[in-house]
């Protein structure tokens, strides 16, 4: 056995606390229990993805459509993946937060002074899910083929509406899996928000229980368990985007669909 | 009608795409524009719905110069289909079809009932409508195209090699429903292709173009094959121009000589007297022509039994009697009889023919037309005389 193991195995709670801590309902509800820390969890993921698709879906669709700023989406994109998220949160903590001073609160989401941290966080998040919004969506208006446009425009929609009525519907396979790896990131990497003062999310456990990891109440036990539940809620929210994209994407263009189309087709009528 | 008005395009480091067009496409009838790869089809075509813009030079719709009209509402009111058919993938086929009249304001239920409407005029079924357009048949897809641009029910359309990605057969029979709907429509039609079959076939009026966007002859497609404007139409044409331009030449009266005709069913014993140098016609009981009987092949013990469709030999094409030379040469020259088998317009018997009787009747057209060609230039050089 490594020295890690041994030390696990002699200092640590065992992983047999997990299902123990996970079944006490007074560590779920409750001030700081986990439903609130999940409620705080998800509240700064889908702003994050909130704010991203708003930015990154328009810019997507007008780089697709017009070829202009096709750098943006090669170079944004890229370089934002290369930037560690936790360095630059907490470069934004240190320059930015000491000069906000609005006195927003939402309760269970900000607390009374937390409005200057969630800002680094939330910029850091967005960041984060931009660059799989912005390049699946220009993907997926690139790859619209050039007849369908060429006919939109033909029909006489105007530059408006072949984006929203043509490119964009043709896209959405391709935009809604850049949503969802978006979004997967996103709720994966707001444990960081544990990291800045004021702010909680499920990363509270992870952070804190590395001071106690023995305590059976904070520790270890917790740390694995909000790192369970992180997971959990990744899958459980993109399988709740799965049916989204089920719901909104044309069958037409579905995936599913098309492949079907050698059997499904009939003969000519004579 | 569609005017193009020495037009001009010249694309940014490109050469000249289309040369000092000029070319008019009258109310009501198919223009073909045809010509080689390259030459500036599409180009002119796209330039009358403002898709490409002319370099110089005026397009007009009737009395509008297109330049004039904003692009959305130009492309209103024009149908265009394209050779890929273009459907929106994500719209089932009356989505597609309703396109443009929702685009012009039209509710969408209404648009839809009418969008289906449309579909059975293409000779497409209703049920057809839900479906997405990848569910869809190539012919089926270009019905819908068809469909699509003329759901505004627009009096002009741009139709850029519609039927080219077909297979020959679901070509002939688009081509055919095509031209049915034009004789119920009258649309003004700018139609590209670079099949001179087709060109033929379709148009009115065919306008050929070489390469580097010149026109070199617009002319009617009889006149075409006969009097190609000089070697590049005349190569482009083709080599069996003489035979096809009988296609456009009327049978008129043939001399059509008397066939006794036996009728299925009849026993085969009655057929010998019925037959000449060996071959019988055999009718249905409408006295539709079904094929020929070889009644000389036949040995005395096969002489039993009626007669059924499984003896005949079904080689012989038919044609009309208000048909074209080529049609009735074509029957001659198909008939395992020798002898062609002409139907009035009901497709009932109506007499045989045989090749050297249609030739004579060629010959005596190219003589006439000849003796015209002749009085023509001589009365041509008279006006040239001061
Ligand atoms: N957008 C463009 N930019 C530059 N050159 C172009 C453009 N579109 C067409 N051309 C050029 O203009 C010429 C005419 O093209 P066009 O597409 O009109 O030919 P076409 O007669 O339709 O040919 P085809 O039968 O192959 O479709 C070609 O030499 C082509 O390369
Ligand atoms: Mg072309």
């Amino acid at each position: 056995m490594s020295t890690a193991a041994v030390i696990a195995d002699k200092f640590l709670p065992g992983l047999d606390r997990v299902p123990v801590w996970l079944n006490d309902p007074a560590n779920w509800t409750g001030p700081n229990g986990l439903l609130e820390r999940i409620g705080q969890h998800l509240g700064y993921s889908v702003s994050a993805v909130v704010v991203a698709l708003l930015i990154a879906l328009p810019l997507g669709l007008v780089i697709g459509h017009t070829g202009r700023g096709v750098f943006l989406v090669v170079g944004l994109a890229n370089g934002l993946r290369a930037v560690p998220i936790l360095g630059l949160l907490l470069l934004l903590v240190v320059w930015l937060s000491p000069h906000l001073h609005a006195r927003l609160t939402v309760p269970g989401l900000i607390p009374p002074g937390g409005f200057a941290y969630i800002v680094p966080i939330e910029i850091a998040l967005v960041l984060l899910a931009i660059p799989p919004i912005l390049s699946n969506t220009y993907a997926g208006v690139q790859a619209v083929d050039p007849a369908v446009r060429d006919a939109g425009e033909g029909m006489g929609m105007r530059g408006s509406q072949v984006i929203w009525q043509v490119e964009f519907p043709c896209a959405l396979p391709l935009v809604m899996s850049g949503l969802r790896s978006a979004t997967l990131q996103v709720i994966a990497t707001a444990t960081v928000a544990a990291y800045v003062p004021f702010l909680g999310g499920l990363g509270r456990f992870i952070l804190d229980g590395q001071d106690q990891l023995t305590n059976l109440r904070y520790g270890y036990p917790a740390m694995v368990s909000a790192g369970i539940v992180v997971a959990v809620l990744a899958v459980v929210v993109d399988l709740l985007l799965a049916l989204v994209q089920r719901l909104v994407v044309s069958r037409g263009v579905a995936e599913r669909y098309r492949r079907r189309r050698g059997v499904r087709a009939v003969p000519e009528p004579a | 009608m569609i005017r193009f008005e020495s037009v001009t395009k010249r694309f940014r480091g490109g050469g000249i795409a289309v040369d000092a067009l000029d070319l008019e496409a009258p109310t009501g009838k198919i223009t073909v524009l045809v010509g080689p790869s390259g030459c500036g089809k599409t180009t002119s075509l796209r330039m009358v719905n403002r898709m490409v813009e002319p370099t110089s030079g005026r397009i007009w719709l009737d009395d509008r110069d297109t330049a004039k009209v904003r692009p959305a509402t130009l492309r209103r009111g024009i149908g265009y289909v394209i050779q890929q058919a273009g459907l929106f993938p994500h719209r089932t086929v009356v989505d597609n079809v309703a396109t443009v009249p929702v685009l012009l304001g039209l509710p969408r239920r209404d648009a839809r009932r009418q969008a289906l409407d449309l579909l059975e005029r293409v000779g497409l079924p209703r049920e057809l409508g839900e479906r997405y357009p990848a569910q869809l048949s190539g012919g089926q897809q270009q019905r819908v195209g068809v469909a699509r641009a003329l759901a505004a029910d627009p009096p002009v359309m741009l139709m850029d090699e519609p039927f080219s990605a077909v297979d020959p057969v679901v070509r002939a029979q688009l081509q055919d429903e095509f031209l049915r709907l034009q004789g119920e429509l009258g649309k003004t039609i700018l139609f590209v292709t670079h099949d001179i079959d087709e060109a033929i076939k379709l148009g009115d009026q065919v306008a050929v173009l070489r390469t580097g966007g010149r026109l070199a002859q617009v002319a009617t497609p009889a006149e075409l094959l006969s009097h190609p404007a000089d070697a590049f139409v005349a190569g482009f044409v083709g080599r069996d121009r003489g035979y096809r331009a009988l296609g456009f030449a009327a049978a008129g009266e043939l001399p059509l000589a008397h066939e006794p005709v036996v009728t299925v069913g009849d026993a085969l014993a009655a057929t010998p007297p019925r037959a000449v140098d060996g071959w019988a016609l055999v009718v249905d009981a409408e006295r539709r022509p079904l094929g020929w009987l070889a009644v000389g092949g036949l040995g005395e013990a096969q002489l039993s039994g009626p007669v059924v469709e499984d003896l005949l030999n079904l080689g012989g094409t038919l044609a009309t009697e208000s048909g074209t030379l080529r049609e009735a040469l074509d029957a001659a020259l198909s008939s395992p009889s020798g002898r062609g088998v002409i139907v009035d317009e009901d497709g009932r018997f109506a007499g045989t023919v045989t090749a050297s009787e249609v030739l004579t009747r060629i010959e005596r057209r190219a003589s006439v037309l000849r003796q015209e060609a002749i009085e023509s230039a001589a009365a041509e050089v008279i006006a040239l005389q001061p």
